[in-house]
């Protein structure tokens, strides 16, 4: 269930612009980061407030990749395997890092800690290899590097 | 390295901040036109400065502002896209990361000229930090007058809105980024109507990249003949080049349109890391065909290079070395775009696919005879049989590397794979 609060950010959202529907994106984005994703459930109480039908914001949940319909760990790894990151040692790190992590890709650790994903080009080419970790972009990274990063997370 | 425009104060970690915008000069090219220019004449200012635009098609800017209808009862709004994700570029998370008023006054400035008074920057949802930057960005400038009601006196009104996408690609393209911010899947609408006419909920709309936004005030403040004294007579100005892969300077260079490839890879960016050959350049993003070392003299404009054989796109320049297998490239570029083809029409969905799995063949040493000959009539019923230019992009790598390596190919599959994969998995 969405919280009250949430709620009334989505209808901030929905009214800010000429047309209602163009809140749907930034409420589809409040609902999962009150969440963690977007469950059926959410997506119908969303579509709701929109006076749309669930499949509607199925519908749009589905296109893009950042709203997510299933839980992930409590940190999103995302390794960029794209070209540039790939001539700069992207494979060895996603080696690196599913054999410390001991999973593979799109699997989370069974502490429910961290969840490991590759995805196309942060736009962060100037800097590669790139590794996103929930919102945080961690640039030139190798394997001593994101060892540390984990490391820090895992504790904190 | 000659006159910067767009990252001309990059460097200084407080640019970010209004102060010390202004205090080098910013949002004067604004009191200028509030105070001097019709919006007509910021129109004419920027048509006569040459500026084309810098996401990828260069397309006359001014001209494209001039098509906004001239009734001004009838909205009208200007989106600027920020949406940046051709592979390899990363020039307008740059811009408005460590300098996102230069962009707001950009903002402001086009929107005066086409008369709008809503403009939504739409960015790449994983962008957060530029999303902020862009946000206290836009709360400065309302505070101190430059947006909002009224601004600086002159009876103009502007509001500007930051939206996040949530992840596609294909948002770049201008229509779908129009679905997108009006609450659908961001899927391309056919055209015509243009945006120009029938845009954002279905009104005039102009759509334009960052770079070419944050070119604006210089023009403004400084003149077109300032902004033409750079560059080429036909590709005036400047241009960012995001230098990446195998060199030892990756980075954004801001240079004279024309600039040679060479002078870009080997002066500004330290030449091929590890002292290897060079081999393969993608000059422009994966959306362009693929270069070899045999190019590189080809000045970077958008004629010289089109003339030879590729496009200038967004000024993604990738570099691999002698080392990098050519197929196993392809198929990394290629499976980018079959992950982010919209799905909306046949070719490409189905395109991408085959394309991806023929090459994913080939590069495990399963290929058979004829797979080049699959590859290419692949390409061939894409090419311009795709409803959005995705289609059209998305076979570049493929033929690109054919063009230039086929033989490539042909070992992969004479000898049932590739000793350059085992090279590039253990550095």
């Amino acid at each position: 269930m969405l919280s009250e609060r949430a709620k009334e950010e989505i209808i901030r959202a929905m009214e800010r612009f000429p047309e209602r529907r163009t809140g749907l994106l930034p409420a589809l984005r409040l609902a999962q980061d009150e969440q963690g994703y977007l469950s059926s459930q959410v997506l119908a109480e969303v579509a709701a407030i929109f006076g749309l039908a669930p499949a509607e914001a199925q519908a749009v949940a589905s296109f893009y990749t950042m709203l997510r319909r299933r839980p992930t760990g409590k940190h999103l790894i995302q390794v960029c395997t794209n070209l540039p990151c790939s001539l700069s040692g992207a494979e060895g790190l996603l080696d690196h890092l599913k054999a410390r992590l001991g999973i593979g890709v799109g699997e989370t650790t069974p502490d429910g800690l961290f969840t490991l994903e590759t995805v196309e080009c942060l736009g962060s080419c100037g800097t590669a290899p790139v590794v996103q970790i929930d919102e945080d972009y961690h640039e030139n990274m190798s394997a001593e590097a994101i060892d540390a990063v984990l490391a820090r997370l895992a504790g904190g | 390295m000659g006159e910067r425009i767009v990252l001309r104060y990059t460097d200084d970690p407080e640019q970010s901040d209004i102060a010390t915008y202004v205090r080098k000069g910013g949002y004067q090219a604004l009191a200028k036109a509030l105070k001097e220019l019709s919006p007509e004449a910021v129109v004419d200012l920027v048509k006569r400065s040459g500026l084309r635009g810098r996401g990828g098609a260069g397309f006359p800017t001014g001209l494209k502002w001039s098509f906004i209808p001239k009734d001004p009862a009838l909205p009208r709004y200007l989106c600027c896209n920020a949406d940046e994700g051709e592979p390899g570029t990363f020039k307008d998370r740059e811009i408005m990361e460590k300098d996102p008023h230069e962009l707001i006054e950009g903002i402001i400035l086009s929107s005066y000229a086409i008369g709008a008074h809503l403009a939504v920057i739409y960015i790449r949802g994983e962008f957060a930090y530029a999303a902020r930057q862009l946000a206290r960005a836009v709360q400065q400038a309302t505070a101190k007058g430059y947006l909002g009601r009224n601004i600086l006196g002159s009876g103009y009104d502007l509001d500007v809105v930051v939206y996040r996408g949530a992840g596609a690609y294909i948002c770049g393209e201008e229509t779908a980024l129009l679905e997108s911010l009006e609450g659908y899947r961001g899927q391309p609408r056919l055209k015509p109507p243009f945006p120009a006419t029938a845009g954002l909920y279905r009104k005039p709309t102009v759509i334009n990249n960052v770079e070419t936004l944050a070119n604006v005030p210089y023009i403004v403040l400084n003149g077109p003949e300032a902004f033409t004294a750079i560059g080429t007579p036909r590709s005036p100005g400047t241009k960012v080049f995001c230098l990446s892969g195998q060199v030892n300077r990756p980075g954004n260079y801001e240079l004279p349109m024309g600039t040679p490839l060479r002078e870009i890879i080997f002066e500004h960016g330290g030449g091929v890391r590890d002292g290897k050959q060079l081999k393969a350049i993608i000059p422009g993003g994966p959306s362009t065909p693929t270069f070899t070392a045999a190019h590189l003299d080809v000045n970077m404009d958008f004629e010289s290079v089109a003339a030879a054989g590729s496009m200038l796109g967004s000024g993604a320049v990738m570099v691999m070395d002698e080392t990098v297998c050519m197929v196993w490239a392809a198929l990394r570029l290629t499976e980018f775009f079959r992950h982010e083809s919209c799905g909306k029409c046949t070719p490409c969905r189905e395109g991408t696919y085959w394309l991806a799995h023929l090459l994913g063949r080939i590069e495990a040493g399963q290929g058979q005879d004829g797979d080049i000959e699959l590859l290419l009539d692949i390409c061939d019923n894409m090419a311009g049989k795709c409803f959005c230019p995705f289609g059209d992009a998305a076979i570049a790598p493929v033929q690109g590397t054919v063009k230039h390596f086929r033989e490539e190919y042909q070992q992969h599959i004479r000898h049932g794979g590739c000793w350059r994969r085992s090279v590039v998995r253990s550095q």
